[in-house]
């Protein structure tokens, strides 16, 4: 008689599926998972150690960097906690923009997700879709800061600059001519807000699209449904948030029940899942794609109706505008210590959080007066969801794993921090 | 929030908790629960369970080095005979390699764990505070029976800041290098670190090395005395009494 042992494999660092680096050790008896031991920790750059040897405003950069496909809200979460210690409210306009573009990035991400999540389980035309409604969107983050990613557009006391009055066009190229480039720049003969109209008046098709490959596709259903089931005692258990709680059936997203920015003033749905499966969190966010989509719209509406200003007149936490540096003493010293020492954030401590795609994104902040935090924690959603791993794919089969990493929506740029 | 309730979370927690063992703030808001380590598990306990707190959710748990807190390079209410130089000479942050790093006196509760607890019953957040009685082994029990959620959390803690939960069932690094040495979000530990990697082709495999960097931070660390910043004093006097 052979004698049977378990098998331990190494899955990742460097494996498609992990989504980065993801370093799987699992316990196999044949194709069933024993236990499963995530490492994580290969993409550690100190972002909180790094950020406590810098003027506040510097570190908002980092902050791009930690999700990286969810960059935006990450940048609302960091600002509106030294708003808060500040004691600074940015104009209702920065509202407006802050919630228009964490919707935005909320679908940014989700399409992101879908298609690689897509793309994990054997599906590789979802991937190609979604990525062309993502390159129509970071144009539009390129528009307002100038970078594709990584924005640092939000700053304290509102964002860094209204939103442009022209939408930069393709130029001819080899690539695209013709009737192709008219098509291409059919949307952007006008403002950024034109833009954003026109694109959301076409999404709810394009959502319709990724369904008709996904909702009923048979392989679809046989690789989610009823994998990686998470109960709603598990998902309170686990700490987990955003998706991964409302896909339990639990009623819960901070934008509804701790409003930020403009969300008490829009209108949107939350949908939930019954079930806690995969399909079920599939379906929720794909709903979410719309809801944000609904809620862009009527951002769009009332930035169009209402001009104003979109940075505090404050000039100890918010920069004069050039003109006015280049004309004032005052302004000009001001514009200098801002750039040079930062300011200086009263003693305290805050926790701020943002539901960012992936769920609760918070920024635990404590000052001591000077003009560099003194402690600044990151609370990734992701790190809490994968710390379930173990628990969630335990008896499982090791396909179910890529399954389960996909609809964790992992971004190692925040679990790692 | 708790604004229509005829009494403040605050107010409630002291009088479930008695106010020597307790001390519960309010600020900007937000509730803030300071409390001894020995009575850290009980209150969680109650926390959780009892159906006037319900507070399902450990959202974040963090550890706290308040080593250096309050403590500046630059002075701001004198004159100096220096300028706004880049060679600030200095110990904050980022300014002093491995050899060269603080030795520390030893220090009145350095460490602090900091819990973020979320009621989705009531709709509410609670921070909880606890000091590690000991600075040089902070030892603190650890919440993984209550909220197993807290797990990855602990770790980090632990990996970073040295704490040690007792009764966690897997103390073992996570954000850092298998076989890293230190506790790197200490601020006794240099920002610029302590050894670096790399591959060496003559050894065919990756060595170790000391930083061959220099420690360069560009802006100095300042507290301004602003009268906007009187609320700032009154704060940080809270929290000297708090640490109590």
């Amino acid at each position: 008689m052979q004698e049977i042992r378990n098998y331990t494999i190494n899955f990742g660092p460097q494996h498609p599926a992990a989504h980065g680096v993801l370093r799987l050790v699992l316990e196999m008896d044949g194709e069933t998972i024993m236990r499963a031991d995530p490492h994580v920790g290969l993409l550690h750059r100190g972002t909180e150690k790094l950020a406590e040897s810098k003027p506040f405003n510097q570190s908002i950069g980092y902050m791009d960097r930690l999700d990286y496909v969810s960059m935006m809200c990450n940048e609302h979460a960091y600002v509106r906690a030294i708003e808060k210690l500040v004691g600074i409210e940015a104009p209702v306009r920065a509202q407006y923009i802050r919630t228009m573009f964490d919707e935005i990035t909320r679908i940014l991400n989700h399409l992101m997700w879908i298609g690689s999540n897509a793309l994990d389980l054997g599906a590789m035309a979802v991937f190609l879709y979604a990525f062309r409604e993502r390159e129509e969107l970071m144009d539009c983050y390129e528009a307002v800061s100038g970078a594709r990613m990584h924005a640092t557009y939000y700053r304290p006391g509102g964002v860094y600059r209204d939103l442009p009055d022209r939408m930069p066009q393709y130029r001819e190229s080899r690539w695209h001519k013709g009737g192709d480039l008219k098509r291409l720049n059919e949307w952007r003969e006008g403002s950024l807000l034109d833009f954003l109209e026109a694109f959301c008046k076409d999404f709810y098709g394009k959502v319709d699209e990724y369904e008709t490959l996904l909702t009923d596709n048979r392989i679809w259903k046989q690789r989610t449904v009823g994998i990686g089931v998470v109960t709603p005692e598990q998902a309170h258990a686990w700490g987990m948030s955003g998706p991964m709680l409302r896909g339990s059936g639990i009623a819960w997203d901070l934008r509804k029940k701790q409003p930020y920015a403009a969300y008490a003033d829009v209108d949107f749905d939350i949908p939930l899942g019954t079930k806690g499966d995969c399909y079920d969190r599939y379906l929720v966010r794909v709903e979410e794609m719309r809801q944000s989509n609904r809620i862009i719209e009527q951002c769009v509406k009332w930035l169009k109706a209402n001009p104003g200003p979109v940075m505090v007149q404050n000039y100890k936490v918010a920069p004069p505008s050039r003109e006015e540096m280049k004309d004032d003493m005052e302004a000009l010293i001001h514009h200098f210590k801002l750039f040079t020492e930062g300011y200086c954030v009263p003693a305290g401590e805050t926790y701020s959080a943002v539901e960012a795609p992936k769920g609760e994104f918070g920024i635990y902040l404590v000052s001591d007066g000077a003009n560099k935090p003194f402690r600044l924690k990151v609370r990734a959603p992701g790190f809490a969801h994968l710390s379930s791993m173990d628990e969630i794919v335990r008896g499982h089969m090791l396909p179910d794993v890529v399954a389960m990493i996909g609809t964790y929506d992992v971004v190692f740029g925040e679990i790692d921090r | 929030m708790s604004e229509n309730l005829p009494d403040t979370l605050a107010q409630r927690l002291t009088a479930r908790f008695g106010a020597d063992a307790v001390a519960a703030t309010e600020r900007r808001g937000e509730t803030t629960l300071d409390l001894l380590p020995q009575n850290w598990l009980a209150v969680f306990q109650a926390l959780r369970d009892e159906a006037q707190f319900r507070f399902e959710q450990a959202v974040d748990v963090c550890g706290v080095d308040y080593l250096s807190y309050g403590q500046t390079e630059w002075d701001t209410t004198d004159v100096s005979s220096q300028g706004f130089s880049r060679g600030v000479e200095g110990q904050g942050p980022g300014r002093f390699r491995w050899s060269e790093r603080p030795r520390v006196t030893p220090h009145e509760k350095r460490f602090a764990v900091v819990v973020h607890l979320l009621s989705l019953t009531h709709n509410r957040r609670l921070r909880v505070r606890a000091y590690c009685v000991d600075d040089a082994l902070p030892i603190m029990p650890s919440l993984t029976a209550l909220y197993p959620g807290v797990n990855w959390f602990e770790r980090e803690a632990f990996d970073l800041y040295g704490i040690v939960f007792e009764g966690h069932p897997d103390l073992r690094r996570i954000l850092t290098d298998y076989g890293f040495v230190g506790h790197p979000f200490r601020k006794d530990f240099p920002l610029i670190g302590n050894v670096e990697v790399r591959y060496d082709a003559e050894k065919q495999r990756v060595i170790y090395e000391p930083v061959s960097i220099d420690p360069r931070v560009l802006v100095p660390r300042v507290i301004r005395d602003d009268s906007r910043y009187e609320q700032a004093q009154a704060e940080a006097t809270n929290r000297a009494a708090a640490g109590k």
